[in-house]
């Protein structure tokens, strides 16, 4: 393992990373792999998690076709360096910040979804200029296999590195020194990867995960909501970290939207889910039987068939649920949806702030001014109003969580910066001592007023300008009564 | 025993977190961040009103108590009046009128760039307060390095504990009793101590935690933030190198290095550490070293009322113990009563010398000889990412190849660390030297989360109906060939 990061960080010091061609050179050659190998890779995912072929094009390989196109265009623009606004004592220098690749990085990827989980933040400590080790979860075998398989095939084989393995192995490579850690799981484990990327000082992003609560307003439109809500539930057998965990809705409510999610079920599955190929399986024995325990004593709407041959659960939506029960206790991370009735939008605030801040909200209103309230008085890490999911796929907003749902974030350029760092760059020039006797000893109360004067203003042309107008105005006037005198 | 994990935040539920830390023992700032936690869920500190009026506080703090704070300050550090004031009482000015000026600007929500699919919809960045914050600041700087997190945090809306330094004792004081009237008692408060009390504090959660200090104990801090999941900005130290070539000034490099040098009696965590320059080059800068320190503080540095002292017996008596490597070139004294300690420069130093392990911290400066400009940035590279970097050159390529060489937390070619000054740059280190940026419109960054908002319009589901099963092979087709016309902006699913 020590060798591993060694040989990486070798690679690193190399300096071959750095250059803007390189880095270029190495996401076209990642575009390609994502490209030519495409039949492996949705191969890989269909067998991890009984994903159809369209479901892992359109959920994994499009975002990071998508990712890539983005930062391939916008790369150069990202690495030239930012000029910073000057006072009056450093008018004349030069003053920028220059992001600088960080060094060796730990993507830790989780097996939801394996290759996008995996590949999105690698994309970003390429495109930052750094050296990267990969560590796919075990849990999507085929998956981190092929990865290990072709990533060396197209990308520099030093710089770039799969590690695959278990606890075991992930524990040894958490002793090793890494300068940042991209961690994508629970929040158990995350704790855990902090905790070691303390003793070397290494930061981190965790990407972790929560109860995504979703608020359904009596004032909006129920179909819309009920079909959006479905297709973002059972998506990956509801395996997404940004599932909406959960429903809070008024008692009223809960017959139409059962109704109407059942609806959907069938418009989407069809009547014998179980043959729909665009309806995936649970992860493994362990989350299944998980997940199955959830449903004890609880009050089944609909769904609630399961299948441990398969590790298949049904489209499941439960009523009534009482909030200290074991469904409301842990991220569900299965195709199981509570309802909590609530009385009102303040008692659903109120319930959300009570618990840890979750990953995403999510909020359907026709009514502007309750969606702008419940954001304005709820924590999350980031927010979808009338539908679901789609905050995660906008790349110019940073994807990360807050509190128990992480720290961080990540996509677009919010990965550039992530796994860069910001260095500040003054440089002066050599001469010009005169200037600087200002503030060198012995000092005076004289040079505290100047000192004054010279940081609290900014170097400003345009008050500049006015004064030096406002003096030669001064100076006309002056000028022009002499002459009359 | 094992803590268990509770669903709640210790906010309206009773939090049984308290009692659980240690079997034991109680904790005694329960009290204190529970008012502080009822203040925030009440959403006191979130109005730009409220921020301000405690901003203007701050002001007044410092206008109403600048003699105080000059005299404290000279207590502890026996700073002399004109460094008290540009580092720490005008910087801090500069701070929080900026803050002023713009905080509904910062405060705005941030739109940012759609892709197709998202046209129609609001896209934006919310800026939020964390919640319960905790800033522990140090010693050498100890109005400065309290007060600037402090601007950042409340003007991103949260509430504060702060932990200043139980060293410099008198500003510690003044922190506990003067500071607290100028702010609102239910969203800030003080917490005092040494290292015990500090543990004892950490083992609390905290939402954020901001902290200035040495590598070590950042190190401990992000262990205990970890527990919690708290996010973290650590500003730490390191040995600052600072490279002099063969092609400079040397009067000019050595005034600039001399003054930053020994500014605060060297206990600056920016302050240039050692110099790496060739044998010639050294040969030049001593004597321009004497004509520096001789010209600032006159011929016996000692009587001088613009140095000050060692902050404490046990930093004297370190710093002493360092006098002995290589041979003081220029000063070398030493007075255990006023634990003053003479601006000193070795030389004929070696790298497994003490003075080249640790920060120093202090009015010393040790010369390392290197053969060339490539020696030096190996040399550099060897070691952890310092904290700053300086490069003297009058040829900016020299200065540059220093700059893309080497990695530190912030650059300064041609000078000390004027960049301090910059209100528009971030300031942080990288590696051992911390995690994060603070400074200007980046405090207030560091104290915001910035969470992400999409709010779509409930109809023209027309658009969505490509996203829903059950799939078809046309599906796919549409979707490569929306690909392949290059119609997504920022997205990944289109």
């Amino acid at each position: 393992m020590e060798q591993l990061v060694l040989r990486a960080r070798a690679a690193f010091q190399t300096g071959r990373s750095r250059p803007l061609s390189f880095r270029l050179q190495q996401l076209r050659a990642l575009q390609r792999m994502v490209q030519e190998c495409q039949k492996e890779i949705l191969g890989a995912l269909a067998q991890d998690l009984h994903k159809s072929e369209f479901n892992a094009f359109s959920q994994e390989v499009v975002s990071i076709l998508g990712e890539l196109d983005h930062v391939l265009e916008k790369l150069p623009e990202w690495v030239a360096p930012e000029p910073a606004k000057k006072n009056l004592l450093t008018m004349m220098d030069e003053a920028y910040v220059h992001s600088e690749p960080l060094g060796v990085i730990l993507i830790i990827g989780a097996w939801n979804y394996p290759f996008v989980l995996n590949i999105q933040p690698l994309i970003g400590a390429i495109a930052a200029g750094n050296a990267v080790i990969v560590k796919p979860s075990e849990l999507s075998e085929k998956t981190a296999t092929l990865l290990a398989k072709i990533l060396p095939q197209y990308l520099d084989k030093e710089l770039y590195q799969v590690i695959n393995g278990g606890v075991k192995e992930t524990t040894e490579l958490l002793k090793q020194r890494f300068d940042h850690i991209l961690y994508t799981g629970s929040t158990g484990v995350g704790k855990i990867v902090m905790e070691a990327a303390a003793k070397h000082l290494t930061p981190v992003t965790l990407e972790l995960g929560g109860k995504s609560p979703c608020y359904i307003d009596k004032d909006c439109n129920l179909d819309i909501a009920c079909r959006r809500v479905t297709w973002g539930k059972y998506m990956n057998c509801g395996q997404i970290c940004i599932a909406p965990d959960y429903i809070l809705c008024e008692p009223s409510l809960q017959s139409q939207i059962v109704e109407r999610i059942k609806e959907t079920v069938r418009e989407f599955y069809g009547e014998e889910i179980k043959k729909s190929p665009d309806y995936e399986r649970i992860i493994n024995l362990h989350h299944f039987k998980r997940v199955t325990s959830l449903l004890e004593g609880q009050k089944i709407a609909f769904g609630g068939e399961t299948d441990e041959a398969t590790r298949y659960i049904a489209p499941t939506v439960l009523t009534d649920v009482n909030p200290n029960s074991k469904v409301m206790q842990e991220e569900i991370f299965g195709p199981v949806l509570p309802i909590v009735p609530v009385k009102n939008a303040d008692e659903a605030i109120q319930f959300i702030n009570q618990r840890e801040k979750p990953l995403a909200l999510y909020v359907f209103s026709n009514n502007n001014k309750l969606i702008k309230r419940m954001i304005e008085e709820t924590s999350s890490g980031g927010v979808t109003g009338n539908d679901v999911i789609m905050h995660f796929t906008l790349s110019s907003l940073p994807f990360g969580g807050v509190g128990n749902s992480g720290m961080g974030a990540y996509h677009g350029k919010h990965s550039f910066d992530t796994f860069s760092h910001r260095r500040s760059c003054l440089i002066k020039k050599l001469k010009m001592e005169g200037a600087n006797k200002l503030r060198y000893p012995p000092n005076s109360q004289s040079k505290v007023d100047w000192a004054s004067f010279f940081l609290l203003k900014r170097f400003n042309k345009v008050r500049i300008g006015l004064f030096f107008l406002a003096f030669l105005g001064i100076l006309v006037a002056i000028t022009v009564k002499f002459q009359y005198c | 025993m094992k803590v268990p994990e509770l669903p709640c935040r210790p906010s309206r539920i009773p939090c049984p977190h308290d009692s659980l830390l240690n079997n034991k023992w109680v904790n005694p700032y329960a009290d204190t961040l529970k008012r502080l936690r009822d203040a925030f869920d009440s959403g006191r500190t979130r109005p730009a009103e409220f921020r301000l009026i405690q901003l203007r506080g701050l002001s007044r703090f410092l206008n109403e108590n600048r003699k105080l704070l000059l005299d404290t300050l000279a207590q502890d550090l026996s700073k002399p009046a004109f460094e008290a004031d540009i580092s720490e009482i005008i910087l801090c000015e500069t701070e929080i009128k900026l803050a002023l000026n713009n905080l509904h600007t910062w405060m705005k929500d941030e739109r940012v760039e759609k892709n197709l699919v998202t046209q129609l919809d609001s896209a934006f960045i919310r800026k939020e307060p964390y919640g319960v914050t905790l800033i522990i600041s140090p010693w050498n700087y100890p109005l400065n390095l309290l007060l600037m997190p402090l601007v950042g945090a409340i003007a991103a809306g949260n509430c504060v504990v702060l932990k200043p330094s139980e060293i410099s004792k008198s500003m510690e004081k003044v922190i506990a009793e003067v500071l607290p009237q100028y702010l609102d008692k239910n969203c800030f408060a003080t917490v005092l101590g040494g290292p015990q009390e500090a543990t004892i504090l950490l083992k609390n959660r905290f939402d954020y935690i901001f902290f200035t200090g040495s590598p070590r104990v950042g190190r401990i801090v992000m262990s205990a933030a970890s527990k919690y999941l708290t996010p973290i900005t650590l500003e730490l130290g390191g040995k600052n190198p600072c490279y002099v070539d063969d092609n400079c000034d040397p009067q000019n490099v050595a005034n600039r290095v001399a003054w930053f040098r020994f500014f605060n009696a060297g206990q600056t965590c920016v302050a240039p550490d050692y110099i790496l320059c060739t044998r010639e080059t050294q040969e030049k800068l001593l004597p321009a070293l004497q004509n520096a320190v001789t010209q600032f503080y006159g011929k016996d540095p000692q009587g001088s009322p613009d140095l000050g002292r060692i902050i404490s017996d046990k930093h004297f008596h370190r710093l002493r113990g360092l006098l002995g490597n290589g041979r003081a070139a220029i000063g070398g004294q030493s007075d255990e009563q006023e634990r003053y300690i003479a601006p000193t420069v070795l030389v004929d130093v070696k790298e497994t010398d003490p003075v080249m392990q640790e920060e120093i911290f202090g009015p010393i400066l040790p010369i390392l000889n290197v053969q060339s400009i490539d020696e030096a940035i190996a040399f550099i590279r060897k070691r952890e990412k310092p904290l700053a970097l300086y490069a003297f050159s009058k040829n900016s390529k020299v200065v540059n190849k220093v700059l893309d060489q080497t990695s530190s937390g912030n650059f300064g070619g041609n000078d000390g660390f004027m960049f301090m000054t910059m209100t528009s740059m971030p300031f942080g280190g990288v590696g051992h030297s911390g995690m994060g940026e603070y400074h200007g419109k980046f405090t207030f960054d560091a104290f915001s989360h910035r969470r992400g908002c999409l709010l779509r319009s409930p109809y023209l589901e027309m658009i969505d109906k490509i996203r829903y099963p059950p799939y078809s092979p046309g599906h796919q087709r549409l979707l490569v060939w929306i690909l392949e016309h290059k119609l997504s902006f920022p997205c990944s699913i289109l």
